[in-house]
Protein backbone atom coordinates (compact mmCIF):
# COMPACT_ATOMS: atom_id res chain seq x y z
CA UNK A 1 0.00 0.00 0.00
CA UNK A 2 2.67 2.55 0.83
CA UNK A 3 6.01 1.78 -0.89
CA UNK A 4 9.22 3.64 -0.09
CA UNK A 5 12.33 2.89 -2.60
CA UNK A 6 15.60 4.28 -1.78
CA UNK A 7 14.51 8.10 -0.52
CA UNK A 8 16.81 10.66 -0.05
CA UNK A 9 16.47 14.00 1.10
CA UNK A 10 18.37 17.06 1.68
CA UNK A 11 17.54 19.98 4.09
CA UNK A 12 19.99 22.25 1.59
CA UNK A 13 23.52 20.38 2.18
CA UNK A 14 22.08 18.27 5.32
CA UNK A 15 21.38 14.51 4.43
CA UNK A 16 18.25 14.33 6.87
CA UNK A 17 17.04 10.97 4.98
CA UNK A 18 19.68 8.39 3.26
CA UNK A 19 18.65 5.79 1.25
CA UNK A 20 14.99 4.75 3.10
CA UNK A 21 13.12 1.92 2.20
CA UNK A 22 10.12 -0.06 3.54
CA UNK A 23 6.85 -1.18 2.49
CA UNK A 24 3.71 -1.09 4.46
CA UNK A 25 1.04 -3.63 2.89
CA UNK A 26 -2.88 -3.36 3.75
CA UNK A 27 -3.76 -3.18 6.82
CA UNK A 28 -0.28 -3.41 8.48
CA UNK A 29 0.41 -1.23 11.51
CA UNK A 30 4.08 -0.07 11.23
CA UNK A 31 5.60 1.91 13.88
CA UNK A 32 8.33 4.04 13.17
CA UNK A 33 10.66 5.11 16.16
CA UNK A 34 14.41 6.29 16.97
CA UNK A 35 16.36 9.28 18.64
CA UNK A 36 14.83 13.31 18.11
CA UNK A 37 16.37 14.63 14.96
CA UNK A 38 16.62 11.01 13.27
CA UNK A 39 14.39 12.24 10.61
CA UNK A 40 10.94 10.32 11.46
CA UNK A 41 8.69 13.17 10.75
CA UNK A 42 10.68 13.98 7.85
CA UNK A 43 9.82 10.65 6.72
CA UNK A 44 6.35 10.27 7.59
CA UNK A 45 5.41 13.99 5.71
CA UNK A 46 7.46 12.74 2.41
CA UNK A 47 4.65 10.02 2.26
CA UNK A 48 1.82 12.16 1.72
CA UNK A 49 3.98 14.78 -0.31
CA UNK A 50 4.19 17.59 2.87
CA UNK A 51 8.01 17.45 2.22
CA UNK A 52 9.39 17.14 -0.93
CA UNK A 53 11.95 14.76 -1.77
CA UNK A 54 15.21 14.66 -4.19
CA UNK A 55 15.66 11.07 -4.86
CA UNK A 56 14.09 8.02 -5.10
CA UNK A 57 10.21 6.83 -5.13
CA UNK A 58 7.61 6.73 -3.06
CA UNK A 59 4.19 4.96 -3.93
CA UNK A 60 1.22 5.32 -2.40
CA UNK A 61 -1.73 2.93 -3.83
CA UNK A 62 0.05 2.50 -6.65
CA UNK A 63 0.26 6.45 -6.75
CA UNK A 64 3.71 8.11 -7.45
CA UNK A 65 3.95 10.89 -4.35
CA UNK A 66 6.91 12.57 -6.34
CA UNK A 67 5.41 11.91 -9.75
CA UNK A 68 5.11 14.74 -12.10
CA UNK A 69 1.38 14.07 -12.91
CA UNK A 70 0.35 13.21 -9.56
CA UNK A 71 -2.70 15.62 -8.00
CA UNK A 72 -0.93 15.62 -4.57
CA UNK A 73 -4.24 17.21 -2.90
CA UNK A 74 -6.25 14.37 -4.63
CA UNK A 75 -3.27 11.80 -2.75
CA UNK A 76 -3.13 13.95 0.14
CA UNK A 77 -7.15 13.31 0.63
CA UNK A 78 -6.99 9.69 0.49
CA UNK A 79 -4.10 9.35 3.76
CA UNK A 80 -5.18 10.59 6.71
CA UNK A 81 -2.35 12.63 9.31
CA UNK A 82 -2.27 13.17 12.67
CA UNK A 83 0.26 15.85 13.87
CA UNK A 84 1.73 15.78 17.57
CA UNK A 85 0.42 19.43 17.61
CA UNK A 86 -3.48 18.24 16.74
CA UNK A 87 -3.45 21.42 14.72
CA UNK A 88 -7.24 21.43 14.67
CA UNK A 89 -8.61 25.47 12.78
CA UNK A 90 -8.75 27.54 16.17
CA UNK A 91 -11.28 29.42 14.51
CA UNK A 92 -14.01 26.84 13.87
CA UNK A 93 -16.40 24.54 15.72
CA UNK A 94 -14.75 21.02 16.20
CA UNK A 95 -18.09 19.88 13.69
CA UNK A 96 -16.69 22.88 11.18
CA UNK A 97 -13.37 21.39 11.27
CA UNK A 98 -14.80 18.35 10.66
CA UNK A 99 -16.45 19.43 7.58
CA UNK A 100 -14.26 21.41 5.99
CA UNK A 101 -12.28 18.96 3.60
CA UNK A 102 -15.48 16.82 3.15
CA UNK A 103 -16.87 20.13 1.54
CA UNK A 104 -14.20 21.72 -0.15
CA UNK A 105 -11.87 18.23 -1.54
CA UNK A 106 -14.76 16.02 -1.58
CA UNK A 107 -17.39 17.73 -2.47
CA UNK A 108 -20.06 16.69 -0.17
CA UNK A 109 -22.90 18.45 0.55
CA UNK A 110 -23.31 20.07 4.01
CA UNK A 111 -25.62 17.70 5.38
CA UNK A 112 -23.80 14.37 4.51
CA UNK A 113 -20.62 15.82 5.85
CA UNK A 114 -22.33 16.81 9.35
CA UNK A 115 -23.68 13.69 9.35
CA UNK A 116 -20.56 11.71 8.95
CA UNK A 117 -18.48 14.56 11.73
CA UNK A 118 -21.39 13.41 14.20
CA UNK A 119 -20.65 9.18 13.54
CA UNK A 120 -17.31 9.96 13.68
CA UNK A 121 -17.56 12.16 17.11
CA UNK A 122 -19.81 9.92 18.58
CA UNK A 123 -17.00 6.84 18.08
CA UNK A 124 -13.93 8.88 19.34
CA UNK A 125 -16.70 9.79 22.09
CA UNK A 126 -17.41 13.30 21.60
CA UNK A 127 -20.37 14.49 20.18
CA UNK A 128 -21.35 16.20 23.02
CA UNK A 129 -18.32 18.50 22.45
CA UNK A 130 -19.28 19.11 18.36
CA UNK A 131 -20.39 22.93 19.08
CA UNK A 132 -17.17 23.92 20.59
CA UNK A 133 -14.27 25.46 19.26
CA UNK A 134 -10.54 23.36 19.70
CA UNK A 135 -9.32 26.22 22.24
CA UNK A 136 -12.35 24.96 24.92
CA UNK A 137 -11.75 21.07 24.54
CA UNK A 138 -8.55 19.44 26.81
CA UNK A 139 -5.58 18.49 24.54
CA UNK A 140 -6.31 14.63 24.25
CA UNK A 141 -10.42 15.58 23.31
CA UNK A 142 -8.63 17.92 20.70
CA UNK A 143 -6.39 15.29 19.63
CA UNK A 144 -9.43 12.74 19.06
CA UNK A 145 -11.08 15.10 16.92
CA UNK A 146 -7.93 15.83 14.46
CA UNK A 147 -8.42 11.98 14.25
CA UNK A 148 -11.58 12.23 13.71
CA UNK A 149 -11.07 14.93 11.11
CA UNK A 150 -8.78 12.69 9.15
CA UNK A 151 -11.17 10.40 8.94
CA UNK A 152 -14.23 11.55 7.21
CA UNK A 153 -12.57 11.61 4.20
CA UNK A 154 -12.35 7.75 4.53
CA UNK A 155 -8.68 7.54 4.14
CA UNK A 156 -6.98 3.86 2.63
CA UNK A 157 -3.98 4.77 5.52
CA UNK A 158 -3.14 6.65 8.18
CA UNK A 159 -0.30 8.49 9.21
CA UNK A 160 0.54 9.66 13.33
CA UNK A 161 3.55 12.05 14.30
CA UNK A 162 3.65 11.25 17.49
CA UNK A 163 0.10 11.60 18.53
CA UNK A 164 0.13 11.47 22.07
CA UNK A 165 3.92 13.40 23.11
CA UNK A 166 2.21 16.68 23.45
CA UNK A 167 -0.44 15.29 25.79
CA UNK A 168 -0.71 14.94 29.49
CA UNK A 169 0.27 11.33 30.76
CA UNK A 170 -3.57 10.98 31.85
CA UNK A 171 -4.88 11.98 28.37
CA UNK A 172 -2.63 9.95 26.41
CA UNK A 173 -4.78 6.76 26.85
CA UNK A 174 -7.66 7.86 25.45
CA UNK A 175 -5.99 9.07 21.88
CA UNK A 176 -4.23 5.70 21.86
CA UNK A 177 -7.33 3.70 22.59
CA UNK A 178 -8.53 5.35 19.10
CA UNK A 179 -6.02 4.26 17.64
CA UNK A 180 -5.67 0.52 18.82
CA UNK A 181 -9.16 0.71 17.80
CA UNK A 182 -8.66 1.61 14.50
CA UNK A 183 -5.78 -1.08 13.90
CA UNK A 184 -8.12 -3.76 15.06
CA UNK A 185 -10.44 -2.57 12.65
CA UNK A 186 -7.88 -3.30 9.59
CA UNK A 187 -6.82 0.10 9.04
CA UNK A 188 -3.55 0.89 7.23
CA UNK A 189 -0.96 2.78 9.89
CA UNK A 190 2.49 4.24 10.00
CA UNK A 191 2.53 5.55 13.49
CA UNK A 192 5.58 7.46 14.61
CA UNK A 193 5.79 7.32 18.72
CA UNK A 194 7.66 6.80 21.51
CA UNK A 195 4.69 4.40 22.81
CA UNK A 196 6.14 0.90 23.23
CA UNK A 197 3.37 -0.46 24.78
CA UNK A 198 1.40 0.19 21.68
CA UNK A 199 3.54 -0.73 19.47
CA UNK A 200 3.79 -4.13 21.33
CA UNK A 201 0.00 -4.35 21.15
CA UNK A 202 -0.70 -3.28 17.56
CA UNK A 203 2.39 -2.75 15.02
CA UNK A 204 3.08 -5.45 12.98
CA UNK A 205 6.50 -4.38 12.29
CA UNK A 206 8.70 -1.45 13.89
CA UNK A 207 11.08 0.85 12.04
CA UNK A 208 14.07 2.32 13.89
CA UNK A 209 15.55 5.55 12.25
CA UNK A 210 18.84 6.77 13.54
CA UNK A 211 20.82 9.61 11.66
CA UNK A 212 18.03 9.40 8.48
CA UNK A 213 18.89 5.94 8.35
CA UNK A 214 16.46 2.89 8.41
CA UNK A 215 18.73 0.83 11.16
CA UNK A 216 16.25 -1.83 11.99
CA UNK A 217 12.80 -2.44 9.53
CA UNK A 218 11.86 -5.95 11.96
CA UNK A 219 8.48 -7.52 13.11
CA UNK A 220 7.67 -6.36 16.14
CA UNK A 221 8.21 -9.69 18.28
CA UNK A 222 12.05 -9.52 17.09
CA UNK A 223 12.30 -5.72 17.42
CA UNK A 224 11.57 -6.23 21.24
CA UNK A 225 13.01 -9.82 21.59
CA UNK A 226 16.49 -9.25 20.17
CA UNK A 227 17.08 -6.19 18.06
CA UNK A 228 20.02 -6.40 15.52
CA UNK A 229 21.73 -3.47 15.80
CA UNK A 230 23.66 -2.08 18.75
CA UNK A 231 21.47 1.31 17.79
CA UNK A 232 18.54 -0.08 18.49
CA UNK A 233 19.25 -1.65 21.12
CA UNK A 234 20.99 1.21 23.35
CA UNK A 235 17.49 3.49 22.49
CA UNK A 236 15.52 0.31 23.59
CA UNK A 237 17.04 0.58 27.25
CA UNK A 238 16.98 3.91 27.18
CA UNK A 239 13.10 4.58 26.50
CA UNK A 240 12.27 1.15 28.15
CA UNK A 241 13.90 1.89 31.20
CA UNK A 242 12.27 5.21 31.57
CA UNK A 243 8.82 3.69 31.68
CA UNK B 1 -1.15 90.12 26.02
CA UNK B 2 -4.77 90.49 25.72
CA UNK B 3 -6.71 87.73 24.13
CA UNK B 4 -10.40 87.76 23.50
CA UNK B 5 -11.74 84.61 24.02
CA UNK B 6 -14.96 84.01 22.08
CA UNK B 7 -16.42 80.68 21.87
CA UNK B 8 -19.38 81.85 20.28
CA UNK B 9 -17.65 82.20 17.09
CA UNK B 10 -17.53 78.21 16.38
CA UNK B 11 -21.26 78.65 16.01
CA UNK B 12 -21.57 81.54 13.98
CA UNK B 13 -22.15 81.32 10.40
CA UNK B 14 -19.81 81.24 8.25
CA UNK B 15 -18.06 79.16 10.63
CA UNK B 16 -19.89 76.65 11.95
CA UNK B 17 -20.68 75.29 8.05
CA UNK B 18 -17.09 75.15 7.26
CA UNK B 19 -16.25 73.03 11.02
CA UNK B 20 -19.31 70.81 9.78
CA UNK B 21 -18.04 70.24 6.32
CA UNK B 22 -14.34 70.02 7.46
CA UNK B 23 -15.81 66.60 9.56
CA UNK B 24 -17.33 65.93 6.40
CA UNK B 25 -14.22 66.11 4.17
CA UNK B 26 -11.93 64.33 6.98
CA UNK B 27 -14.74 61.24 7.29
CA UNK B 28 -14.94 61.37 3.72
CA UNK B 29 -11.15 61.30 2.78
CA UNK B 30 -10.57 58.84 5.73
CA UNK B 31 -12.77 56.27 4.84
CA UNK B 32 -12.99 56.29 1.17
CA UNK B 33 -8.72 55.55 1.71
CA UNK B 34 -9.26 53.01 4.52
CA UNK B 35 -11.72 51.29 1.75
CA UNK B 36 -8.53 51.49 -0.46
CA UNK B 37 -5.75 50.56 2.15
CA UNK B 38 -7.73 47.75 3.20
CA UNK B 39 -9.00 46.22 0.06
CA UNK B 40 -4.88 46.69 -1.33
CA UNK B 41 -3.24 46.16 1.88
CA UNK B 42 -4.69 42.64 2.30
CA UNK B 43 -4.38 41.54 -1.43
CA UNK B 44 -0.32 43.04 -1.17
CA UNK B 45 -0.08 41.06 2.21
CA UNK B 46 -1.04 37.62 1.51
CA UNK B 47 0.76 38.44 -1.57
CA UNK B 48 4.07 38.31 0.73
CA UNK B 49 3.32 35.10 2.07
CA UNK B 50 2.47 33.22 -0.95
CA UNK B 51 4.71 30.45 -2.32
CA UNK B 52 5.20 31.87 -5.42
CA UNK B 53 8.30 33.65 -5.48
CA UNK B 54 7.80 36.50 -8.50
CA UNK B 55 4.11 37.38 -6.84
CA UNK B 56 5.95 37.51 -3.31
CA UNK B 57 8.80 39.87 -4.55
CA UNK B 58 6.32 42.28 -6.27
CA UNK B 59 4.56 42.83 -3.32
CA UNK B 60 7.67 43.46 -1.00
CA UNK B 61 8.40 46.27 -4.02
CA UNK B 62 5.45 47.62 -3.25
CA UNK B 63 5.23 47.86 0.53
CA UNK B 64 9.17 49.09 0.37
CA UNK B 65 8.00 51.61 -2.20
CA UNK B 66 4.92 53.28 -0.61
CA UNK B 67 6.15 52.42 3.29
CA UNK B 68 9.56 53.84 3.28
CA UNK B 69 8.69 57.37 1.00
CA UNK B 70 6.95 60.40 3.40
CA UNK B 71 3.27 60.83 2.76
CA UNK B 72 3.54 64.42 2.29
CA UNK B 73 5.77 63.76 -0.18
CA UNK B 74 3.52 61.15 -1.50
CA UNK B 75 0.40 63.39 -1.79
CA UNK B 76 2.86 65.75 -3.90
CA UNK B 77 3.98 63.42 -5.98
CA UNK B 78 0.20 62.25 -6.75
CA UNK B 79 -1.12 65.51 -6.74
CA UNK B 80 1.47 67.84 -8.55
CA UNK B 81 3.91 65.26 -10.61
CA UNK B 82 1.93 61.90 -11.61
CA UNK B 83 0.19 64.38 -13.92
CA UNK B 84 3.01 65.87 -15.83
CA UNK B 85 4.69 62.22 -16.30
CA UNK B 86 1.54 60.93 -17.47
CA UNK B 87 0.42 60.25 -21.06
CA UNK B 88 -0.84 64.26 -22.27
CA UNK B 89 -4.34 63.19 -22.46
CA UNK B 90 -4.62 61.40 -19.07
CA UNK B 91 -2.27 64.58 -17.50
CA UNK B 92 -4.76 66.95 -18.82
CA UNK B 93 -7.90 64.67 -17.77
CA UNK B 94 -6.48 64.63 -14.57
CA UNK B 95 -6.01 68.52 -13.97
CA UNK B 96 -9.09 69.13 -15.52
CA UNK B 97 -12.06 67.24 -15.77
CA UNK B 98 -11.40 64.40 -12.76
CA UNK B 99 -14.08 65.21 -10.28
CA UNK B 100 -13.09 66.72 -6.91
CA UNK B 101 -9.40 66.52 -8.35
CA UNK B 102 -7.52 67.47 -4.52
CA UNK B 103 -10.27 65.05 -2.60
CA UNK B 104 -9.41 61.88 -4.93
CA UNK B 105 -5.78 62.60 -5.23
CA UNK B 106 -6.08 62.65 -1.28
CA UNK B 107 -7.77 59.51 -0.54
CA UNK B 108 -5.61 57.62 -3.38
CA UNK B 109 -2.95 58.74 -2.23
CA UNK B 110 -3.39 58.37 1.72
CA UNK B 111 -4.98 54.82 0.59
CA UNK B 112 -2.42 53.59 -1.25
CA UNK B 113 0.16 54.36 1.57
CA UNK B 114 -1.85 52.99 4.11
CA UNK B 115 -2.24 50.21 1.86
CA UNK B 116 1.52 49.23 2.74
CA UNK B 117 0.91 49.57 6.36
CA UNK B 118 -2.09 47.17 6.12
CA UNK B 119 -0.38 44.73 3.81
CA UNK B 120 2.81 44.20 7.12
CA UNK B 121 0.11 43.80 9.61
CA UNK B 122 -1.91 41.06 7.62
CA UNK B 123 1.49 39.50 6.12
CA UNK B 124 2.67 39.22 9.93
CA UNK B 125 -0.88 38.04 11.34
CA UNK B 126 -0.29 35.19 8.62
CA UNK B 127 3.24 34.51 9.66
CA UNK B 128 2.10 34.30 12.94
CA UNK B 129 0.21 30.89 12.62
CA UNK B 130 2.36 28.17 12.96
CA UNK B 131 3.53 26.07 10.17
CA UNK B 132 1.47 23.04 11.64
CA UNK B 133 -1.47 24.78 9.96
CA UNK B 134 -0.58 24.77 6.98
CA UNK B 135 0.49 21.47 7.16
CA UNK B 136 -2.78 19.98 8.21
CA UNK B 137 -4.65 21.91 5.44
CA UNK B 138 -2.04 20.27 3.20
CA UNK B 139 -2.72 17.06 4.44
CA UNK B 140 -5.98 17.42 3.87
CA UNK B 141 -6.03 17.54 0.31
CA UNK B 142 -6.49 21.27 0.33
CA UNK B 143 -5.28 23.41 -2.71
CA UNK B 144 -3.21 26.74 -1.51
CA UNK B 145 -5.90 28.95 -2.45
CA UNK B 146 -8.43 26.91 -0.32
CA UNK B 147 -5.88 26.96 2.49
CA UNK B 148 -5.57 31.04 2.41
CA UNK B 149 -9.44 31.48 1.90
CA UNK B 150 -10.53 29.20 4.83
CA UNK B 151 -7.79 28.86 7.52
CA UNK B 152 -4.73 31.29 7.02
CA UNK B 153 -6.29 34.43 6.15
CA UNK B 154 -9.73 33.94 8.78
CA UNK B 155 -7.06 33.64 11.16
CA UNK B 156 -4.84 36.05 10.50
CA UNK B 157 -7.35 39.01 10.26
CA UNK B 158 -8.76 37.71 13.88
CA UNK B 159 -5.50 38.19 15.17
CA UNK B 160 -4.91 41.68 14.21
CA UNK B 161 -7.15 43.62 14.59
CA UNK B 162 -6.03 45.74 17.31
CA UNK B 163 -2.66 46.57 15.28
CA UNK B 164 -5.27 47.39 13.08
CA UNK B 165 -7.29 49.53 14.82
CA UNK B 166 -4.24 51.33 15.11
CA UNK B 167 -3.76 51.88 11.29
CA UNK B 168 -7.48 52.99 11.17
CA UNK B 169 -7.32 55.58 13.60
CA UNK B 170 -3.92 56.78 12.14
CA UNK B 171 -5.66 57.18 9.04
CA UNK B 172 -7.91 60.10 10.68
CA UNK B 173 -5.01 61.85 11.50
CA UNK B 174 -3.18 60.91 8.17
CA UNK B 175 -5.91 62.51 6.61
CA UNK B 176 -5.18 66.33 7.60
CA UNK B 177 -1.58 65.98 5.56
CA UNK B 178 -4.81 66.18 2.64
CA UNK B 179 -5.09 70.27 3.25
CA UNK B 180 -2.00 70.53 1.98
CA UNK B 181 -3.35 69.98 -1.49
CA UNK B 182 -6.27 71.55 -0.33
CA UNK B 183 -8.87 69.74 0.88
CA UNK B 184 -10.50 71.57 3.49
CA UNK B 185 -10.96 69.30 5.95
CA UNK B 186 -11.54 69.80 9.91
CA UNK B 187 -7.98 71.11 10.50
CA UNK B 188 -7.67 73.45 6.73
CA UNK B 189 -10.93 74.40 7.89
CA UNK B 190 -9.38 75.31 11.41
CA UNK B 191 -6.55 77.31 10.16
CA UNK B 192 -9.10 79.20 7.97
CA UNK B 193 -10.95 80.45 10.74
CA UNK B 194 -8.27 81.71 12.86
CA UNK B 195 -7.20 83.51 9.78
CA UNK B 196 -10.50 85.35 9.12
CA UNK B 197 -11.60 85.57 13.07
CA UNK B 198 -7.84 85.82 14.87
CA UNK B 199 -9.70 83.27 17.29
CA UNK B 200 -7.24 80.54 16.89
CA UNK B 201 -7.27 78.73 19.88
CA UNK B 202 -11.23 78.15 19.81
CA UNK B 203 -10.70 77.03 15.97
CA UNK B 204 -8.30 74.44 17.02
CA UNK B 205 -9.65 73.36 20.13
CA UNK B 206 -12.67 72.66 18.08
CA UNK B 207 -10.38 70.66 16.00
CA UNK B 208 -8.60 68.87 18.99
CA UNK B 209 -11.83 67.46 20.35
CA UNK B 210 -13.36 66.56 17.05
CA UNK B 211 -10.30 64.40 16.30
CA UNK B 212 -10.99 63.11 19.71
CA UNK B 213 -14.63 62.42 19.39
CA UNK B 214 -13.54 60.81 16.21
CA UNK B 215 -11.03 58.59 17.90
CA UNK B 216 -13.11 57.31 20.28
CA UNK B 217 -15.77 56.51 18.30
CA UNK B 218 -13.56 54.62 15.90
CA UNK B 219 -12.00 52.87 19.08
CA UNK B 220 -15.52 51.80 20.45
CA UNK B 221 -15.99 50.67 17.01
CA UNK B 222 -13.19 48.32 16.72
CA UNK B 223 -13.55 46.89 20.51
CA UNK B 224 -16.88 45.36 18.99
CA UNK B 225 -15.14 43.59 16.08
CA UNK B 226 -12.50 42.53 18.08
CA UNK B 227 -15.17 41.07 20.69
CA UNK B 228 -16.79 39.25 17.99
CA UNK B 229 -13.56 38.17 16.02
CA UNK B 230 -12.28 36.39 19.06
CA UNK B 231 -11.85 32.71 18.95
CA UNK B 232 -13.45 30.95 22.27
CA UNK B 233 -10.53 29.52 23.99
CA UNK B 234 -7.29 30.80 22.07
CA UNK B 235 -4.99 32.10 23.41
CA UNK B 236 -2.94 34.11 20.97
CA UNK B 237 1.06 33.66 20.54
CA UNK B 238 1.46 30.79 22.66
CA UNK B 239 1.14 26.96 21.93
N1 LIG C 1 12.54 22.55 7.38
C1 LIG C 1 13.76 22.11 7.81
N2 LIG C 1 14.88 22.72 7.38
C2 LIG C 1 16.10 22.28 7.77
N3 LIG C 1 16.31 21.24 8.60
C3 LIG C 1 15.22 20.60 9.07
C4 LIG C 1 13.89 21.00 8.70
N4 LIG C 1 13.02 20.17 9.31
C5 LIG C 1 13.76 19.31 10.04
N5 LIG C 1 15.09 19.55 9.90
C6 LIG C 1 16.18 18.80 10.49
O1 LIG C 1 16.09 17.49 10.01
C7 LIG C 1 16.38 16.56 11.04
C8 LIG C 1 15.27 15.56 11.18
O2 LIG C 1 14.11 16.24 11.62
P1 LIG C 1 12.78 15.48 11.98
O3 LIG C 1 11.81 16.49 12.45
O4 LIG C 1 12.39 14.62 10.85
O5 LIG C 1 13.25 14.57 13.19
P2 LIG C 1 12.39 13.65 14.14
O6 LIG C 1 13.01 12.31 14.08
O7 LIG C 1 10.97 13.76 13.80
O8 LIG C 1 12.67 14.27 15.56
P3 LIG C 1 11.70 14.48 16.81
O9 LIG C 1 11.66 13.18 17.55
O10 LIG C 1 12.38 15.54 17.60
O11 LIG C 1 10.37 14.90 16.28
C9 LIG C 1 16.63 17.36 12.30
O12 LIG C 1 18.02 17.47 12.48
C10 LIG C 1 16.05 18.69 11.99
O13 LIG C 1 16.77 19.72 12.64
MG1 LIG D 1 9.31 14.61 14.78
Amino acid sequence: MIELRNVDKWFDDFHVLKNCSTNIAQGEVVVVCGPSGSGKSTLIKCVNGLEPFQKGEITVDGVSVGGKSTKLPKLRSRIGMVFQNFELYPHMTVTDNICLAQEKVLGRGRQESEEKAMTLLTRVGLSDQAAKHPGQLSGGQQQRVAIARALALDPIAMLFDEPTSALDPEMINEVLEVMVELAEEGMTMMVVTHEMGFARKVANRVVFMDYGEIVEDAETEEFFGSPRSDRAQQFLSKILHHI
Amino acid sequence: MEYNWDWGVLFREPYFGWIIDGIGWTVTVSIAAWIIAFTIGSVVGVARTVPVRWVRSAATVYVELFRNIPLLVQLFLWYFVLPEVLPREWGLWMKREMPLPEVTTAIIGLGFYTASRVAEQVRSGIEAIPRGQSMAGYATGLTTVQLYRHILVPVAYRLIVPPLTSEFLTIFKNSSLALTIGVLETTARSRQITEFTFQGFEAFTAATVIYIVITLTVTAFMTVVDERAKIPGFITGGR
